[in-house]
């Protein structure tokens, strides 16, 4: 590694060189050995041993590496673990409380059997929960009415979970059950509910 | 992936100075274009210069009858923005209608522009491909061809550009600003993409160690009345098979004043229809006539292959859509 440039806030020019990096992954400060090419995705699963988030196509075509970065929803596997080392990571393993309790979507996802194999279970669990915390920002999506003024928590309804979990795929078809899970915990959340 | 080395910047200036010193270095920003075509080994930079430390490129501002995207704003932090919701909310629509979540998370504004066409021969380095190896030949022409383009296409090369947000941009009269070691300029979104011509793997005016800026378009009647419509295989998370970027200015009895028109998916480069203002002034979106004339200049000189005709009577029924949606949005607010 060569000393940075005072303009220049990191550097590898050595492109075999393996780097030493600190991930904060799930509220916990990891030393881990990286490559410049090293994604996150790989860094998580063969590096850190957290198998939870899944490598469906390694191409951004199917959300089953969805993690959190500082509470957004991004792919691990087009995340390059170097670009990922001043973020809070949170993945599937992160969710649950301390104690073993689960999250709200982890639970609703196991009660509404949202699942068949699981594979992309993870990733849609990630998702989701970004989800909500896009709604309550009042972000809009694709189902937004672009005349309709969002103010406080964007409606939730099948139509705008469908699209805004869009990005991940279920090769299983578990589609009505995960809709179904994320709209209980939707409601469940609503501010705007007595 | 290939090796390749690293380097994080923290002003524009060094990372200018590093990409003419690295002239096949190429810039870092989302990773959703770059990190995917280098694992697919199409693209093996021996450098990437990550510019998403560079402070002051990420902003969005409207000021003064003009919108100003930096170029490291995030496609999901400029679709939910207020002022793009509010005073171009077809831009904001083509940002929303495209990929997904959690790319337009990662995605920025100047990556967006320089994505590259999904031409499957492109993807795979097995196959020849101008695009990718120039000489090699195309695959595609005699080959699988369903999602390419009609328009805009050279005997080289009949790739689509796949974009979504660089169709409102052109049809917005968009501005592309630019810097780099001939110094800052400015370019209209319009003359940023080139057609493929003989040299298919030149898809920009972009030069060599130059970097997107920030992107600017003007607001105002057009703007605040323009509309995005998306024609896929699936309802969500694809690429358009044919999209139209339609923006008018309607007169309290329903007559155009000003109208634009851009189209995507089917051709080369984001596809400008000059000819909407003049063909729409003082008509109606339901006057037969005048559509007709609109939708025959918006195709005029397509080239269809084996397995993309389809696309030219889609765009037509489209566009017809689009101005029929932006009529009745119209006719709404001023009820
Ligand atoms: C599965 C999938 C589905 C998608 N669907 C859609 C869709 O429906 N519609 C759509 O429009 N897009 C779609 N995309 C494409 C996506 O929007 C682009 O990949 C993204 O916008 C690129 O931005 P980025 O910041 O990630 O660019 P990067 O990957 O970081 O960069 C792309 C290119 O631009 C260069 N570059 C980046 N920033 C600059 C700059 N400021 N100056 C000069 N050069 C720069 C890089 O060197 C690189 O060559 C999809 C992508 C995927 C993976
Ligand atoms: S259409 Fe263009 S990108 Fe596709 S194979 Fe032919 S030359 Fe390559
Ligand atoms: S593994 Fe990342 S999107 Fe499929
Ligand atoms: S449960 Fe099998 S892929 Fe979704």
């Amino acid at each position: 590694m060569v000393a940075p440039r005072p303009d220049t806030a990191f550097a590898v020019h050595d492109p075999l060189a393996a780097v030493t990096l600190r991930l904060t992954v799930n509220g916990a400060v990891t030393e881990v050995s990286v490559e410049p090419w090293t994604t996150l995705l790989d860094a998580l699963r063969e590096r850190i041993g957290l198998t939870g988030t899944k490598k469906g196509c390694d191409h951004g075509a199917c959300g089953a590496c969805t993690v959190l970065i500082d509470g957004r929803r991004v792919l691990s596997c087009l995340t390059l673990a170097l670009s990922a080392r001043d973020g809070a990571i949170t993945t599937i393993e992160g969710l649950a409380a301390p104690d073993g309790t689960l999250h709200p979507m982890q639970r609703a996802f196991a009660e509404h059997d949202a699942l068949q194999c699981g594979y992309c279970t993870p990733g849609q669990i990630m998702s989701a929960v970004a989800v909500l915390a896009e709604a309550d920002a009042g972000r809009p999506s694709a189902a937004t009415d672009p005349a309709h003024r969002v103010t406080g928590r964007a409606v939730l309804d099948e139509r705008e979970i469908r699209e805004r979990m869009s990005g991940n795929l279920c090769r299983c078809a578990a589609y009505q059950n995960i809709v179904a899970a994320v709209r209980e915990v939707a409601e469940a959340t609503d501010p705007s509910r007595p | 992936m290939q090796p390749f080395s690293y380097v994080e910047p923290r002003s524009r200036a060094e990372a200018l100075r590093l990409a003419q010193a690295y002239p096949e270095a190429r810039f870092l920003a989302g990773g959703t274009t770059l990190v995917d075509l280098m694992k697919s080994g199409v693209v093996h930079p021996p450098m990437l210069i990550d510019v998403n430390r560079i402070g002051g490129l990420d902003e969005i501002e409207a000021a003064e009858g003009s919108l100003r995207l930096g170029a490291l704003a995030r496609m999901s932090d400029a679709a939910s923005h207020e002022a793009v919701r509010t005073q171009a909310p077809g831009l904001s629509e083509s940002l929303l209608f495209a990929a997904s979540g959690q790319l337009r998370n990662m995605a920025s504004l100047g990556g967006n522009l320089l994505q590259r066409t999904r031409c499957l021969y492109f993807r795979d380095r097995h196959f020849p491909c101008n695009k990718r190896a120039p000489g090699s030949g195309c695959g595609a022409i005699d080959g699988e061809n369903r999602a390419l383009a009609v328009l805009g296409t050279s005997a080289a090369c009949i790739a689509n550009y796949p974009g979504d947000f660089a169709i409102m941009l052109v049809a917005l009269d968009g501005t592309v600003y630019l810097d780099g070691p001939a110094g800052e300029r400015a370019v209209p979104a319009a003359t940023f993409h080139r057609l493929p011509a003989d040299t298919p793997h030149i898809e920009t005016v972009l030069a060599p160690g130059e970097m997107i800026t920030a992107i600017s378009l003007p607001l105002g009647a057009l703007s605040r009345q323009s509309r995005y419509l998306k024609v896929r295989d699936r309802s969500s998370y694809e690429y358009a098979s044919v999209s139209v970027a339609a923006a008018a200015d309607f007169a309290p009895d329903g007559t155009i004043r000003d109208a634009r028109l851009a189209l995507g998916g089917l051709a080369a480069k984001p596809w400008p229809v000059t000819e909407a203002a003049l063909l729409l002034a003082g008509r109606r979106p339901d006057d037969p006539v005048a559509m007709g004339r609109l939708m025959d200049a918006a195709v005029d000189g397509a080239r269809p292959r084996s397995g993309n005709a389809y696309k030219v009577p889609q765009a037509r029924s489209a566009i017809r859509r689009a101005f029929a949606t932006l009529a009745r949005r119209s006719a709404r607010s001023v009820a």
